[in-house]
């Protein structure tokens, strides 16, 4: 078994990503793409930051309010992006979606990101783990319209 | 005393599960009398109350009649001074459009406070934005009471409308309308009071009150959605103009675009209005009358005392209300995100609500992204309370609800 598979790995790293969130900071650049996702629903209340160089991610980050899946998942998903190619990112999203819908995705693809496995069985926290995931997706689409 | 066990078979929800369900500020079950008015009405009604002349419509406008004389009654009202409307919500936004719009302008002052609902605050800011009006917002302090030396500090010679909650929905602190509404009528100001959190709880007293408009909604006091009642005094309804045009609310139009409107209250029901949400109205007034809102309320304050007893002996949790008027516990788990929070209980069968409640103008004051809170209603009982702090006493271990 891959060692996050381990629940109290998958616990540890949560836990650890909520209280230390990584790339928590807002980019101040020109070329930075802003995302500000929030809900009537929730009290998440987070903005996205993105720039893009060469058609790879240079950086990006996050901050505001939100609770520990969507920290968590958030933090994650900025450590992941960073030096990802535009497509890279978007098979990134797509087989992280699939894993919190419970259809096939490719579990070496996803890095630290495979300990909000458990979301897929708890559907109220779905919308918790996608916040950020959610948001960046948004962004590239946004981007591919304007082309 | 009421006999809960007694009480309880006559919801469904509660003899079909173990949900501890403490989130009546939101909105409450449904004791079957009332489901089975609704199923009378389309079972053996069905019709549309407005001028029908077969039998059926004319037995169903009696009843809808009835219901308004009973929500009369319950509130020590007369019925021509009672509208039928969605719900609180509708209710504000038929003043505020109706009567704001037409009556504030530009420099005037309409009053809120900052513990006040979505529903009594975004409609003033819409009325401001219109008429150049200003809204300004009462801080209330630590005991989140609104009292006329509060108000004396807020009122001027603009200040011509003040809305209030007569119980908030975060703190339960019930307001003292009747000095209030006296206080702000010797400067001709016209109130507005959300009773959305009163009137289930406890006995509501228009004439008593002497306040202008006053509103609240059918589902939080045993009875159906979409359905709520604006009561207003005749003449602050006199003053008030019709938003909603169409039928049941004229008398005659032609086409040179005259319109005769029909009396108060039926100027203000355009449509054919929920007929099974008020009869199930009806139903849910008769039962909350069987049992006593005196002994509804006093359950409720002894629950609430009995589960601050024990909250206050957990190291672990932050009230924000320690001291209030009505079964509402506002409170967090330390170090736990109120959301977060929620999600465990839940896993634990106990049903609180999470996040800002709707008042967002209160979170300078609770000084939190957000709290938890506990709502509760005479069905509830001594037992789920030891059960909700049994689950509160190890909220610590939430993530374990995301990974059962």
């Amino acid at each position: 078994m891959h060692i996050l598979n381990d629940p109290m790995v998958m616990r540890q790293v949560i836990m650890d990503h909520y209280e230390h969130p990584r790339n928590r900071r807002v980019i101040d650049s020109n070329d930075v793409k802003t995302r500000h996702m929030h809900s009537s629903g929730c009290i998440d209340d987070i903005h996205l930051y993105l720039e893009v160089e060469g058609g790879r991610v240079k950086d990006m980050s996050f901050d505001g309010i939100a609770c520990t899946i969507s920290t968590a998942s958030t933090s994650i998903l900025t450590e992941l992006m960073i030096g990802k190619t535009i497509e890279e990112a978007k098979t990134l999203i797509h087989n992280y979606t699939q894993m919190l819908y419970s259809q096939p995705f490719d579990e070496t693809l996803l890095g630290e990101a495979i300990v909000l496995k458990n979301t897929s069985k708890q559907a109220s926290r779905i919308k918790c783990a996608l916040i950020g995931w959610q948001g960046l997706n948004e962004i590239f689409m946004e981007e591919e319209k304007h082309g | 005393m009421l006999n809960i066990e007694r009480i309880r078979q006559d919801f469904p929800l509660l003899t079909k599960q173990t949900l501890c369900y403490f989130d009546n500020a939101a909105t409450t079950l449904k004791p079957n009398t009332v489901i089975e008015s609704i199923v009378d009405y389309y079972s053996n009604y069905s019709a549309n109350p407005g001028r029908g002349e077969y039998d059926l419509a004319f037995k169903t406008h009696e009843r809808v009649e009835r219901v308004r004389q009973q929500v009369a009654t319950f509130i020590q009202a007369d019925s021509s001074n009672i509208i039928f409307t969605s719900g609180t919500t509708m209710g504000v936004n038929l003043v505020a459009q109706g009567y704001g719009l037409s009556h504030l302008t530009e420099g005037d002052e309409i009053l809120i406070t900052e513990g006040d609902h979505a529903a009594n605050t975004l409609p003033w800011y819409d009325v401001a934005k219109k008429t150049g009006a200003k809204v300004i917002i009462i801080s209330l302090g630590d005991d989140q009471r609104l009292t006329v030396d509060v108000l004396k500090q807020y009122l001027n010679k603009k200040t011509k409308l003040l809305a209030f909650p007569e119980v908030s929905n975060v703190y339960g602190i019930r307001s003292d309308v009747k000095s209030l509404v006296n206080y702000a009528h010797q400067f001709g100001i016209m109130v507005l009071v959300d009773g959305a959190q009163a009137v289930p709880h406890h006995i509501v007293k228009m004439k008593d009150y002497d306040v202008d408009f006053y509103v609240f909604s059918a589902h939080k006091m045993c009875g159906p959605t979409g359905l709520g009642i604006l009561y207003g005094k005749h003449e602050a309804l006199l003053k008030m103009q019709s938003t909603i045009f169409g039928g049941g609310m004229n008398l005659s139009y032609d086409k040179q675009q005259h319109v005769d409107l029909s009396n108060i209250p039926y100027r203000f029901e355009a449509g054919t209005l929920p007929v099974a949400s008020i009869f199930g109205l009806g139903a849910a007034i008769e039962y909350l009358s069987k049992i006593g809102l005196d002994a509804i309320h006093d359950h409720e304050m002894a629950l609430r005392s009995y589960a601050i007893q024990h909250l206050k002996k957990l190291n672990n949790v932050i009230l924000f209300n320690e001291v209030s008027d009505s079964a509402i516990i506002t409170f967090n788990i330390k170090d736990v995100f109120s959301q977060d929070a929620a999600t465990y209980l839940n896993t634990k069968g106990i049903a609180v609500r999470s996040g800002q409640h709707c008042s967002r103008n209160l979170q300078d004051h609770l000084q939190a992204h957000g709290t938890l809170r506990w709502s509760a209603y005479f069905y509830n009982t001594f037992e789920e309370i030891d059960r909700f702090i049994e689950a509160v006493k190890h909220g610590g271990n939430y993530l374990d609800a995301y990974f059962e």
